[in-house]
């Protein structure tokens, strides 16, 4: 290789090797974002049609309806309860991988296990709930038969907590992965240190492990609160249709041709998730944590 | 009742991970109250094994461990009073200097105050002021190491464990901190122990060297000794410094032996058990005791044996020069020469010398 090479030549390289990262990103992810944009201010004649123009008449509708922010409300609930639960769960199920499953292939092997559920579809995973938590469901029947109750749980299947526990069920591996991940850099000597320093477990946990493993909540943070925000899906069919999301909100308004609303929606939810990962970046230096 | 005592006895300690090899073997050792003690041998000889049992991390298979009069076998390491600092440190990457150091004070619960306060008089103990606020990844590897010191040292140990701890340090700060090891032991006044693989750093700072073999105490005792009389073959190989010889015994007369081949060494008998003709035995001969005469030339008086040599190679080392022998066919056999005297009169690689020495400096190994 020449040592003297011309600006140009190494800008050239440059975007060479970027590349195959931009024909993805492009066509995938900004190109509809862009389109999405430019439909939230277009005009609708209410039948499909778009007039392209510039209004704000679809945000001003959005933002001045009382069922944005309900939803808004009811997802954010959604997110925290599933981002509580997920992160308790997968913390400490990573702790255990970490620091006490000491053979390492029983590690790989355990974490292997907690991605089994991912072997099938969502649909399949959530419809299989139904004959566990439903009002005939092995639940109910068990607390029946040891008389525990005498009427059936409803609120078991087809509500909130129904859809709390699908996505606690679904998000709590993006959970675990990198908090094992950030947990699994942690050298072992620093726990011994500690240990000879006299720290108890929990000083270990709340002085050592927590703080070093940051990076990953705040990664598995983002996975679970960025799905969540992002999905109708699981709200739709474990709450029997019963709660709704902000995404669910304008998947209806696109099932009658309401594009350029549902385009503001997105447009705005996709800022309040800006927003929100902003925050939690701004927390965690997650570059200097990783490279570290 | 507060027992400051650091002396440290150790019985019959075995361990073995597998339940198979002991990688510890049935150690005796006393260790008085603030000596400076170190543990030298290659790696996987059980020194750390050791170290770490002292600590408190791993338990003995079989055995006793006693320190300051109290069988401390199954108590934690605070409950033990020791504090280890560990190969590489272990300081926490996410805490300043500050508080790694205060790290053990505020897991005893004191309070902030207290603890900031202490933790800036053992900062300036060790010379660290000026970088209480940084984290361990902005030192340099000696300041590091000064930290890892200053965090064991701070809970007031009546024993403070090293494992290697200079074994991460170049050349020229090692030197250093070895002396800064030395220094924050006398001003401390408890028991250190100190692993090493490196037999300069061990006589260098020891009271007490431990040579050690495959999980068994080859020989302890102070460092001139193990270096000047070690006991047999292993030591004498490893502490370095000496040329080991084998023979056959041709002839024992009273106050000395004399071994066949190599051809008619004499050996003056010490305290070891009886030699009798036939006997192969081992001994050693200090590479600085060596002096080589050209041939022909008259010995030193003093000097019976004299053994015919070629000059296989010559290091100039400064204030000696090493000049390799081919003396005993299968060993080294190596002569450190004086620099002033071996210029006065140079060999050059192919001379051939006599390699001499006087007869009392001949030791025989068991």
């Amino acid at each position: 290789m020449q040592p003297s090479q011309t600006p140009s030549r190494v800008n050239f390289a440059g975007w060479l090797y970027v590349s195959p990262l931009v024909l993805v990103l492009v066509p995938f992810f900004v190109a509809p974002i862009l389109v999405v944009l430019a439909a939230s201010f277009f005009a609708t004649d209410g039948f499909g049609g778009l007039t392209p123009g510039f209004t704000l008449a679809s945000y001003v509708e959005v933002l001045h309806s009382a069922l944005t922010l309900k939803l808004y409300l009811a997802t954010i609930k959604f997110t925290v309860l599933t981002w509580i639960f997920t992160l308790i769960i997968g913390f400490f199920v990573a702790y255990f991988l970490v620091f006490h499953v000491r053979n390492q292939l029983l590690a790989i092997g355990l974490f292997l296990l907690c991605t089994v559920p991912f072997w099938t579809s969502n649909i399949i995973r959530m419809i299989s709930w139904i004959p566990l938590l439903g009002k005939e469901g092995l639940i109910n029947q068990v607390l029946l038969a040891m008389g525990v109750i005498r009427q059936p749980l409803e609120i078991l299947l087809f509500s909130d907590l129904a859809v709390v526990i699908a996505y606690v069920h679904q998000l709590t591996i993006f959970m675990i992965v990198p908090i094992f991940n950030s947990m699994a850099r942690i050298d072992k000597k620093l726990i011994e240190a500690a240990i000879d320093a006299g720290a108890s477990r929990l000083d270990i946990m709340r002085l050592i492990v927590v703080p070093m493993s940051k990076s990953g909540i705040a990664l598995g943070t983002i996975f679970v609160v960025s799905i969540v925000m992002g999905d109708f899906f699981v709200v739709k069919v474990m709450s029997g249709g019963g709660s709704a999301s902000v995404v669910s909100a304008f998947y209806e308004d696109v099932g009658v041709l309401q594009y350029p609303t549902a385009a503001a929606s997105a447009v705005l939810l996709t800022l309040v998730l800006v927003a929100i990962v902003s925050l939690i970046l701004r927390t965690v230096d997650i570059r200097q944590e990783i490279t570290r | 009742m507060k027992n400051d005592r650091g002396d440290i006895e150790l019985a019959g300690v075995c361990k073995s991970f597998d339940g198979v090899t002991n990688v510890v073997d049935g150690v005796n050792l006393r260790i008085d109250d603030g000596a400076y003690c170190c543990f030298i041998g290659p790696s996987g000889c059980g020194k750390t094994t050791i170290l770490r049992m002292i600590a408190g991390h791993e338990d003995p298979t079989a055995g006793e461990i006693v320190i300051g009069g109290q069988n401390v076998v199954g108590l934690a390491p605070v409950q033990r009073r020791t504090a280890m600092m560990f190969q590489s440190y272990a300081l926490f990457p996410h805490l300043t200097v500050r508080e790694n150091i205060a790290f053990a004070l505020r897991v005893r619960g004191q309070s902030k105050a207290d603890r900031l306060r202490a933790a800036d008089a053992m900062i300036e103990k060790v010379r660290l002021t000026q970088f209480a606020d940084r984290l361990p990844a902005q030192l340099s590897g000696g300041q590091q190491q000064r930290v890892a010191l200053a965090r064991a040292a701070i809970t007031e140990p009546r024993v403070l464990l090293l494992d290697e701890p200079l074994s991460a340090l170049d050349e020229q700060l090692r030197v250093q901190m070895r002396q800064e090891l030395r220094r924050m032991q006398q001003e401390l006044g408890i028991t250190f122990i100190h692993v090493t693989h490196t037999q300069l750093e061990a006589i260098a700072l020891a009271d007490l060297v431990v040579v050690m073999e495959q999980g068994r105490i080859k020989q302890a005792g102070a460092a001139r000794d193990v270096y000047a009389h070690p006991h047999d073959r292993y030591v004498a190989e490893f502490m370095g410094g000496q040329n080991v010889l084998s023979g056959r015994v041709e002839k024992v007369n009273g106050a000395s032996f004399t071994l066949a081949a190599p051809s008619g060494i004499e050996v003056p008998l010490q305290a070891r058990p009886t030699v009798n003709v036939g006997d192969q035995v081992d001994i050693a001969v200090r590479r600085d005791d060596v002096a080589l005469v050209r041939p022909g030339r008259d010995l030193p008086s003093g000097y019976t044996t004299s053994l015919p040599s070629r000059v296989l190679a010559i290091e100039y080392q400064g204030y000696f020069v090493k000049v390799m022998l081919d003396t005993v066919p299968d060993d080294e056999f190596v002569a450190y020469v004086p620099e002033k005297t071996f210029f006065a009169d140079p060999f050059t690689v192919g001379d051939v010398v006599m390699a001499t020495w006087a007869t009392g400096s001949a030791l025989p190994l068991a």
